[in-house]
Parts: C-alpha cells; sequence; structure tokens
C-alpha cells in the first residue's frame, strides 16, 4: 500500500513536460498532411477536373480571353479533401504542408491562375491541347529564356 | 490613458468564448485539444469562460445557419469591447461545403465582423494556436493573395517572362 503510493509518487517526479513550445518553435505536420494548395503554373494545361470534382465549388473555371482561361481557387472554404490532386493528370496540384493559413484579410485566401489554351478555330472556346506533344508545348517543355523544363 | 491601458491588458489574458454556429463538431474537437496540456494554451492567458459577458475573443465554428443568425447576432452584441473575433475552421471562414445551399447565410462574416480566419477542415490546434499568435502579434502572417500566369508564346518569343514560379514564390 505505501510502497505504492510511494511509486506513484515517483512516477509524478519523473512525468517531465509534455507542452510544445509550438508559436514560438516550428513544428512540421506529419507526412501525408493535407494543407493549402499550391499549384504549379508550368504544369497546368486548364483541363479543368479539378473544378470538377471539388466538393465546395473552390475551383472556379472562366474562359477570360480567347487564348486564356483564368481558374480561381477561392481557398477559404476549401475541405482539403485532396480530390483535386488525386484527378490532376500533370501533379499540377499539390496540397502542401502548410497549415499556418491564419489571416486578418480574407483576401489573402484567394488564388488565381491565368493559362494559356488554344482556342478552338470554329466555336473560339479554350479547350486543352490534344496530343500530348501540344500539352508539353503548353506546359514548359519550351524553348524561352528561362530554357525548358527537363 | 486608460485605453491605452486596457491595449495593454487586452493581449495578457484573453477569455474566450467557443459558439458552435452549426458545425460538424470538429472544429469544436481542435478547439478543446488546444487547451489541453499538450498545446496548453493558457500560458498565453487564453481562458474558456462560461459567458459572452466575462469574454474578450469570441471563437466561431461552423457555418452561420439561418436558425442561429439571430442568436449570434445577440451573441456579438453581449461581448464586451474592445473584442476579437475568430472564424475557425473552412465553414466559419467561407461557408465550406455548404456555402450556397439554401439553410446557411455562408461564412461567418456575413453576419458579424469578423477580425481573423483561420481555415482548416478542421484546423489542426497549431494552426488555432498561431491565428492566436498572429493575433498577439507573436509571429507573422504567412499566406498572400497569389497571382499567377502562363506566358503566352508571343511573350515567350519577345523573352518577356512575366510572372513565372520562381517570381510567385519570392512574391510570397
Amino acid at each position: 500500500m505505501f510502497l505504492s503510493k510511494l511509486r506513484e509518487a515517483l512516477i509524478c517526479l519523473k512525468a517531465g513536460r509534455v507542452t510544445l513550445d509550438y508559436p514560438l518553435a516550428p513544428q512540421e505536420p506529419k507526412p501525408g498532411f493535407r494543407g493549402k494548395i499550391t499549384i504549379d503554373a508550368d504544369l497546368c494545361f486548364g483541363c479543368g477536373g479539378c473544378a470538377n470534382v471539388c466538393p465546395a465549388n473552390v475551383i472556379v473555371l472562366s474562359d477570360t480571353e480567347q487564348h486564356r482561361r483564368t481558374i480561381e481557387f477561392y481557398w477559404r472554404r476549401c475541405t482539403y479533401c485532396g480530390r483535386c490532386e488525386e484527378v490532376c493528370p500533370e501533379k499540377a496540384i499539390r496540397l502542401s504542408q502548410q497549415f499556418e493559413t491564419a489571416t486578418n484579410d480574407p483576401q489573402d485566401m484567394y488564388m488565381r491562375l491565368e493559362v494559356f489554351m488554344g482556342p478552338c478555330q470554329r466555336c473560339g472556346r479554350c479547350f486543352p491541347p490534344p496530343t500530348a506533344l501540344d500539352r508539353m508545348m503548353n506546359t514548359g517543355f519550351r524553348e524561352g529564356p528561362r530554357g525548358g523544363r527537363a | 490613458m486608460l485605453r491605452a491601458l486596457c491595449r495593454k491588458a487586452f493581449c495578457k489574458a484573453l477569455w474566450v468564448y467557443h459558439a458552435n454556429t452549426g458545425a460538424c463538431n470538429g472544429c469544436d474537437i481542435e478547439v478543446i485539444n488546444v487547451l489541453t496540456p499538450y498545446y496548453d494554451a493558457e500560458r498565453f492567458g487564453i481562458k474558456l469562460v462560461g459567458s459572452p459577458r466575462h469574454a474578450d475573443v469570441l471563437l466561431i465554428s461552423g457555418p452561420v445557419t439561418r436558425q442561429v443568425t439571430p442568436a449570434l447576432k445577440r451573441l456579438v452584441e453581449a461581448v464586451p469591447n474592445p473584442k476579437l473575433t475568430f472564424a475557425i475552421g473552412s465553414c466559419a471562414t467561407g461557408g465550406g461545403c455548404w456555402f450556397d445551399t439554401y439553410n446557411v447565410q455562408g461564412g461567418a462574416d456575413s453576419v458579424i465582423p469578423v477580425d481573423f480566419y483561420i481555415p482548416g477542415c478542421p484546423p489542426r490546434p497549431e494552426a488555432i494556436l498561431y491565428g492566436v499568435a498572429l493575433a498577439l502579434g507573436l509571429v507573422p502572417k504567412k499566406v498572400a493573395e497569389e497571382k499567377l500566369r502562363q506566358e503566352t508564346l508571343e511573350e515567350l518569343a519577345q523573352g518577356k517572362c512575366v510572372i513565372n514560379r520562381e517570381s510567385s514564390k519570392t512574391a510570397l
């Protein structure tokens, strides 16, 4: 009886400290955590698959000009389900590990990407490049001042 | 002078009142997590109180349903000035999946003024702590509005890449 009480007291002495230093020291989430959406502007070719599957309509497509498709991300209402990452054929959308997204300005929770598209010769609408070669032309395998992506 | 004293004392002890305005309970569980010894928000003077009249800070979780709207308005009036309002979770920041349904008003900012937004579904306890630390001025803000653009073939031929991956990363 007495010994068990003593043992419990010793356990309490040995317990140590569990509190994290979090806001003062950085902390990484575990791998597999789904955080804020990031998009690779060079890889996206504007197929709109992410906008089709998004349950919260975070991703909105609009064809602004003949050669431009604007993809808007209102990620303030994103539920971080990861469907857009699953369906993206070029792996342009990724859910990053960033969770520190608190802000005081709602406009900060907005992202926009303008994609260069090919317009249809008959109807004038934007469409994603039909062949893989055309897609490569639009998504980074191009010659320019920065060179093509390997 | 009294106002300056109030402002100085305000960031030392934030008493929070937590209001569920139609949340799925996920964000509420994370708010409770913040108060556990593991995250220990009480070391910053953050304390959960049972009445809005005792509170300085209002934590709102969940999309604001039509049913709870008048109660939420009365709740905000009951909190004495100066006060801060936090919208916790994707539902309170923007309405979540229910942003356009018939019985939901949208995010909390469509009904009451909101000072800080903490997105996440649910936000990690660290994210909530980060939001509170942001309000107290302990940490810098890490998100910004992003506008990315792919350059056209003509622009590439002229050699002016307007905004590219590298510049969009430095904008943050």
